[in-house]
């Protein structure tokens, strides 16, 4: 993995990373990447992918309205509010 | 060169749950900002989603009503993106492993039927809402949204045109409604269609570069949004230049489409399974809890409609455009004993052009199937005409009372005896001798002038048939 690929990855995770650590990380992402393709060694055919290791499956919740929201409490962390409402810097389209 | 349009549309269908999709806040529209996001809306750190078994219901639902494979596994996928209407920097969503995947839906339009292949539906959440104007220069940011149940379902590059885009939606809207999953409100962002456009040399395989259009938030809107990007892609490339992959957004207020962003720099999700979330496992008891609860599908409600009233199929649909109003419509039947088509003529006529006119549902109509019923009974037996129904629909539909009562009031029962109105028809012609010569001579256009005085003379409540054949018979020297 190239600075150049770090640096995409970091742009779409939004991390800000300076020369010498983009650098760091090509290195170690590289490391990461050689010990997976070992994996690609072993023949997989017709082994079906594991995306979860607990196959119970995924427990359903009943459709009721459940739990308080303390709108205040909420607001109250954010840097800015105005009239119940997030800020934050404009964005547009 | 002749062009051929290929359209593939996706909607999002807001589901009908009381609560979100995986947390326990409630989605009721129009509350104040932010009262109705709990700590898993806003991505608060150690919140863990669990799933709303309604909304994996409701998708089941759809997955059968369109003949689709309802996966027993499927899983829950992360669509990385940050912006700040979805605090958790992804959105949860199916992607490889969707809860549906390969059905159809059969579309009718002037040219006749046709079946549309449907891709995949797919559950996930929706975003909350920008809002960016007197924001001081900022954006502010409601999450009452965020979190409610969303099916995404994706058709086949299938339609050829605007009208079969519009009439593949229409068909998915009220089959939506049919299967009570989801309100339909375009207004209110409940029914929302996103269409993927293109156009190629008519005999060309391959499909050409496709356009997203997105923002569409009313059938007449899909289809002036379709037909402005058709002529500006064939515009496009008869000029020698290329289309580009992107997302336009329809304006409909200068009814054109421009671009947003390039879709190539945007398309970067990174989807990987959502560790929070293991694998969805179905069984077969639950599939068939949800297909013993299946009510009778729109077209299968239509054409038992033809078949059983004797109506064309169109006239069906247009009865079977919501169950409500099929049911209105059974119901009037039932309660007039019979009469089918006079009883269809009276609700996609009179009562859909007064629903209409106040914007009101068939559920709110003023005149109820039954008091329907009795008028439709009163023109069946020839007790008022059908233009002096429609006054005593008026009068009903004002709160006047009954028709048999509306008719009793207002002398408006229909003269249909012989001799009361030969007496009538011979005063008319005695008090018109110029216009009786003119007849007689051969002028057949002077017959309505004495059928217009006729029913004059008798206030309308003349048999307007009787009239015909008394003044025939008068009239003949």
């Amino acid at each position: 993995m190239n600075a150049e690929e770090v640096e995409r990855v970091a742009h779409l995770a939004r991390l800000g990373l300076n020369q010498e650590e983009r650098g760091a990380y090509a290195q170690d992402l590289s490391r990461i990447l050689d010990l997976v393709s070992q994996m690609n060694a072993v023949a997989t055919d017709g082994v079906e992918p594991m995306t979860h290791p607990d196959e119970a499956g995924l427990r359903l919740r009943p459709d009721a309205v459940s739990g308080e929201i303390d709108r205040n409490r909420l607001l109250a962390i954010a840097p800015k509010t105005r009239d119940g409402l997030y800020l934050v810097p404009k964005v547009i389209e | 060169m002749e062009w051929e349009t290929v359209i593939g549309l996706e909607v999002h269908a807001q589901l009908k749950t009381r609560s979100k999709i995986f947390s326990g806040a409630p989605t009721a529209y129009g509350a104040a900002a932010n009262t109705q996001a709990n700590v898993v809306d806003a991505a608060l750190p150690g919140v863990l989603p669990v799933l709303n078994g309604e909304a994996v219901r409701m998708a089941a639902r759809l997955g059968l009503a369109i003949g689709a494979t309802v996966h027993k596994r499927s899983v829950f996928a992360r669509k990385n993106y940050f912006y700040p209407d979805l605090p958790k920097g992804y959105q949860i969503s199916q992607y490889e492993h969707p809860i549906v995947e390969r059905g159809q839906l059969t579309i009718t339009t002037a040219s006749g039927e046709k079946i549309i292949g449907i891709t995949r539906a797919h559950l996930e959440e929706d975003a909350g809402k920008s809002l960016h104007e007197d924001m001081g220069g900022f954006t502010g940011i409601d999450l009452n949204r965020a979190g409610t149940p969303l099916l995404e379902i994706v058709s086949e590059p299938d339609m050829r045109s605007a009208a079969e885009a519009v009439a593949y939606l229409k068909t998915l809207h009220t089959l939506v409604r049919y299967l009570e999953i989801c309100d339909g409100n375009m207004q209110e962002g409940s029914f929302r269609c996103d269409a993927n456009v293109s156009v190629r040399p008519l005999g060309e395989t391959r499909l050409g570069t496709r356009a997203e259009l997105k923002n569409i938030n009313s059938f007449r809107f899909v289809e002036r949004a379709i037909e402005y990007e058709v002529r500006r892609q064939i515009a496009l490339l008869s000029s020698g230049g290329q289309v580009r992959q992107e997302t336009r957004l329809y304006d409909s207020v200068r009814d054109e489409t421009r671009s947003m962003r390039s879709k190539e720099e945007a398309n970067d999700y990174r989807y990987f399974p959502d560790p929070d979330l293991p694998t969805l496992l179905l069984t077969e008891a639950f599939l068939a809890e949800v297909k013993d609860a299946m009510p009778e599908l729109p077209d299968a409600k239509r054409r038992r409609f033809g078949a059983q009233y004797g109506l064309s199929l169109y006239d069906a649909g247009v009865l079977t455009a919501s169950r409500e109003l099929a049911q209105y419509y059974e119901e009037a039947v039932m309660a007039a004993g019979g009469e089918p088509k006079l009883v269809a003529n009276w609700v996609a006529g009179e009562l859909a052009a007064r629903l209409n006119e106040e914007g009101l549902d068939i559920v709110s109509a003023k005149v109820t199937a039954q008091a329907l019923a009795g008028l439709v009974r009163r023109v069946a037996d020839g007790t008022v005409s059908g233009k002096m129904a429609k006054d005593v629909f008026e009068a009903m539909w004002a709160g006047e009372g009954d028709a048999d009562a509306i008719i009793a009031a207002r002398g408006l029962r229909q003269i249909s005896d012989d001799s009361a109105i030969e007496e009538v028809v011979k005063q008319v012609i005695a008090a018109n001798p110029k216009q009786l010569a003119q007849y007689q001579a051969g002028e057949e256009k002077v017959f309505t002038f004495f059928v217009g005085q006729t029913m004059k003379a008798s206030r309308g409540k003349a048999n307007p048939a009787k009239v015909n054949e008394i003044l025939k018979r008068l009239l003949t020297p």
